[in-house]
């Protein structure tokens, strides 16, 4: 669909590249991940501190929230606009594993925000967004739901902090040790940022094999 | 590592020198290191003396005692219900809508400090006086006084060393007080307040004390002008002195009077907004603000509800002092940031666990304050 326009486009600009993610997808990409790697240091940040605890909450609070809503922009477009297949020499295994932590990260996504949102709730804190903006209460009142959900905010936290480290490890790897490409789908800029020429020369003869994998490989996300 | 490699793809790549892979692996090591080191450090991991607010709520702990389930700080308290009455005086001060004439919520809690729960009541005791004031729509505001003229530190560094040196020596039962002469030398802008402190008048009931917000505040009004304010609570009940009539045999006295004046009659106070100049410092609560200050009555709060302190309604909220209306703004006091992320870490702590059946006669107990 786009993402084939979107081969057919570069495809048109310059010599053939290996199919990427929609610009949306890409846009959201790293734009989340600006804002989920801020989100996840100032909420650690704040809580350990008593200087700047305040001011920190005041952004942390809208920050999680505008992730969450566009964590369903980007949830909609991947169901939409399937991703790129992953580099053909990865393992079954492999691909399995990024996939599975594809799915984590989007489950992380809506459930760090949501459990922020509904702790918030069950203590009764207004939820104020910007100044004036304020979220209602998804969530009854109760103290022990409230210190569960809270627990419950930092260990995700945790665990979210671990896999987004896990991914960039497996992406610097993929990108500068194994030299497949595969950052290639994810990146702004038109021709990659890989980082041996050579490899992205030597994809540009090798459309057609990109392509038929895609077809013989099913979307991710179905 | 010689041979070249044909990835299934089409991709065809140089293999990588084994100097070449080993310093490639080396620098993903260190970059991913790095973002792991970043995280840590936003943690607070990496600065071991730094002063969080969970190590404030530990040495909340260790000079009270550890009492689950109740309050890290002016643990023993007692809910109330009522409303506030504004006169309209204040809509020229701040647009926050609890100022426009009217009526609002009011959901509070009277304390004393400490962490202690079932501490006998004392007159020297900081009492304390937290409310919620909710307007018809759904404005919030809410604030936690005492009845100190002013306070006893600036900063939370000084509060921490205060409780320490506060603490009562296990022999005596009393504060050593070498270790107050070492905490007067190393914070000597104390001094002043202790003095104030020390002089000030006691009442002998919650219902005839006056709390004060201490802390400052802006205002900021329809024309956007940012008002520095203070505020307090002055009672309509008739003050007396606490040296005449404070039961010592009651471990009680404070509350059971408050529990008896309450059901006797409804209890008042004004809301009183101090206004600052542009002399006043506006950061440091150990300073008063005197008498020449314009001070406007913008209400009245009456309290015609007692609840028990186990279900009360106030035993839900904690009484963040930064949770503020729009039109009331926090001022860069280092106290309030520091008190807003203490209360949260005690709220959360006393959340998740369940109060223990209270066996052991009462203590005495640390002033917390």
């Amino acid at each position: 669909m786009s993402s084939q326009l979107n081969q057919k486009r570069k495809g048109n600009n310059m010599s053939q590249t290996p199919q990427k993610y929609t610009l949306l997808a890409r846009l959201l990409h790293w734009l989340m991940a600006l804002m989920i790697i801020s989100t996840l240091l100032i909420g650690v940040a704040m809580v350990s501190s008593l200087k700047n605890y305040h001011w920190l909450m005041s952004i942390h609070r809208p920050l999680g929230i505008a992730i969450l809503l566009l964590a369903f922009i980007r949830l909609g477009n991947r169901l939409w606009n399937p991703p790129p297949p992953f580099p053909a020499n990865m393992s079954t295994q492999e691909k399995m594993a990024a996939t599975l932590s594809e799915y984590a990260i989007y489950v992380l996504m809506f459930a760090m925000p949501l459990v922020g949102w509904a702790m918030l709730s069950a203590a009764r804190y207004p939820i104020v967004l910007l100044n004036t903006i304020e979220l209602p209460f998804i969530f009854p009142q109760s103290l022990k739901w409230y210190a569960f959900l809270r627990e419950t905010h930092t260990i995700l936290a945790y665990l979210f902090a671990f896999i987004i480290l896990s991914h960039f490890t497996a992406v610097l790897v993929h990108t500068y040790v194994i030299r497949d490409g595969l950052l290639t789908r994810m990146s702004l800029w038109p021709s990659g940022k890989s980082s041996s020429v050579a490899s992205r020369e030597d994809y540009s003869g090798s459309s057609s094999a990109i392509n038929g994998h895609q077809q013989a490989n099913p979307p991710n996300v179905s | 590592m010689s041979t070249q490699k044909d990835l299934p793809n089409g991709v065809t790549t140089q293999p990588l020198s084994s100097v070449a892979l080993g310093t490639r692996l080396l620098l993903i090591a260190i970059v991913v290191t790095g973002g792991a080191v970043a995280f840590f450090y936003a943690g607070g991991w990496l600065s071991p003396n730094e002063l969080t607010p969970s190590r404030l709520a530990d040495t909340l702990e260790l000079v009270g005692g550890k009492h689950p389930g109740y309050r890290r700080n002016h643990a023993k308290g007692v809910g109330i219900l009522g409303y506030f009455e504004s006169n309209g005086n204040g809509e020229r001060l701040s647009t926050a809508t609890i100022f426009r004439p009217g009526r609002a919520n009011l959901v509070g809690r009277f304390s004393l400090s400490g962490g202690n729960p079932y501490a006998a009541d004392s007159e020297d005791a900081v009492r304390g006086f937290a409310m919620q004031l909710t307007t018809n729509d759904g404005e919030v505001w809410r604030s936690a006084m005492i009845n100190l003229p002013v306070f006893p530190v600036s900063n939370p560094i000084a509060f921490r060393d205060r409780l320490l040196a506060t603490r009562p020596d296990p022999k005596t039962g009393k504060p050593d007080p070498s270790l107050m002469d070492a905490f007067t030398k190393r914070y000597p802008e104390t001094i002043d307040a202790g003095k104030i402190i020390a002089k000030r008048k006691i009442s002998n009931r919650f219902a005839n004390t006056t709390f004060n917000g201490l802390n400052c505040f802006y205002f900021i009004n329809s024309s956007g002008l940012r008002m520095p304010v203070r505020w307090s609570l002055e009672p309509e009940q008739a003050f007396e002195s606490a040296d005449k009539a404070l039961p010592t045999q009651d471990q009680n006295a404070l509350f059971d009077g408050l529990s008896v004046d309450i059901r006797h009659m409804p209890l008042r106070w004004h809301l009183i907004v101090t206004i600052g100049t542009s002399e006043d410092q506006l950061n440091n609560a150990t300073i008063p603000w005197d008498d020449l200050h314009e001070r406007v009555d913008v209400g009245t709060l009456t309290i015609n509800t007692i609840q028990d302190a186990e279900d009360s309604q106030a035993e839900k909220i904690n009484f963040d002092p930064l949770v503020l209306p729009p039109g009331i703004e926090p001022s860069e006091d280092p106290l309030l940031s520091a008190r807003s992320a203490v209360y949260s870490q005690s709220f959360t702590r006393r959340s998740g666990e369940t109060r223990e059946d209270h066996v052991e006669p009462a203590k005495p107990e640390a002033k917390g304050k």
